[in-house]
């Protein structure tokens, strides 16, 4: 089980900000393939991945990155702090 | 160092006169505010978005980095989120140091990289709706004249 958040627009077109997700993927990519095929809010919230980021407990990482011991996992736009 | 993540307001010129204070061996300190611009006309109100937690973990990081590449006797990160209007502190960062060369240069880096590397999402309200603000390709080739 993978506590899954999202930000900004992620959030809102997904239209939840964190869920418990039950997954069999090893890998960033293999879990948004399985948020994909979910719905259709998901499968456009991840309709182009180089508009998002992706953070693992807490820490930017990419999309190809293992899930290996990975508790939460975060989706969201480029940041714009400052 | 300090780093503080908050929804209140702040005084950023109370924070600056306590800063680095009592240390007599500070020569140079350098700060930047963060105010909240009213970019294109209309703007009622900005919501700042953060992810608690990690937002605090980041501005850590970024840092202690600034610390291993200059000289720094301190640092200070104060960034806020929630709602602000047009004219509101949004975040200021303050550097010590021995010389203002490293002050500045410390100073300069946090501002760059705390704008695309700390998990703050910026969403603009003004009469017609709301939008989120984009990244700019120029924030991220900032971070490229440090590497």
């Amino acid at each position: 089980m993978i506590e899954v958040l999202y930000f900004a627009w992620v959030r809102e077109r997904i239209g939840l900000p964190k869920e418990q997700v039950e997954t069999t993927a090893t890998s960033v990519m293999g879990l948004v393939d399985e948020l994909r095929a979910r719905e259709e809010r998901y499968a456009l919230a991840f309709s182009d991945l180089t508009a998002l980021r992706v953070a693992l407990d807490q820490d930017l990482s990419d999309f190809d990155a293992s899930l290996d011991g990975v508790r939460e996992v975060a989706f969201f736009p480029p940041m714009t702090g400052g | 160092m300090r780093v503080v993540v908050q929804e209140a307001p702040f005084d950023p010129g109370a924070e600056l006169n306590n800063f680095g204070k009592g240390n007599t061996d500070i020569g140079a300190v350098v700060s930047f505010t963060g105010v909240t611009r009213d970019v294109s006309g209309g703007l009622s109100r900005m919501q700042i978005e953060h992810y608690p937690g990690m937002t605090e973990r980041a501005l850590t990081q970024i840092c202690e980095e600034a610390q291993k590449r200059w000289v720094l006797a301190d640092v200070l990160v104060i960034h806020r989120f929630g709602t602000l209007a047009p004219g509101d502190t949004i975040m200021m960062v303050a550097t010590a140091s021995r010389h203002r060369a490293d002050a500045f240069a410390a100073a300069d880096f946090l501002m760059d990289y705390l704008k695309s590397r700390a998990p703050f999402w910026k969403k603009e309200v003004t009469a017609d709706g709301a939008d989120w603000v984009a990244a700019k390709d120029s924030d991220e080739d900032a971070l490229d004249r440090w590497s």
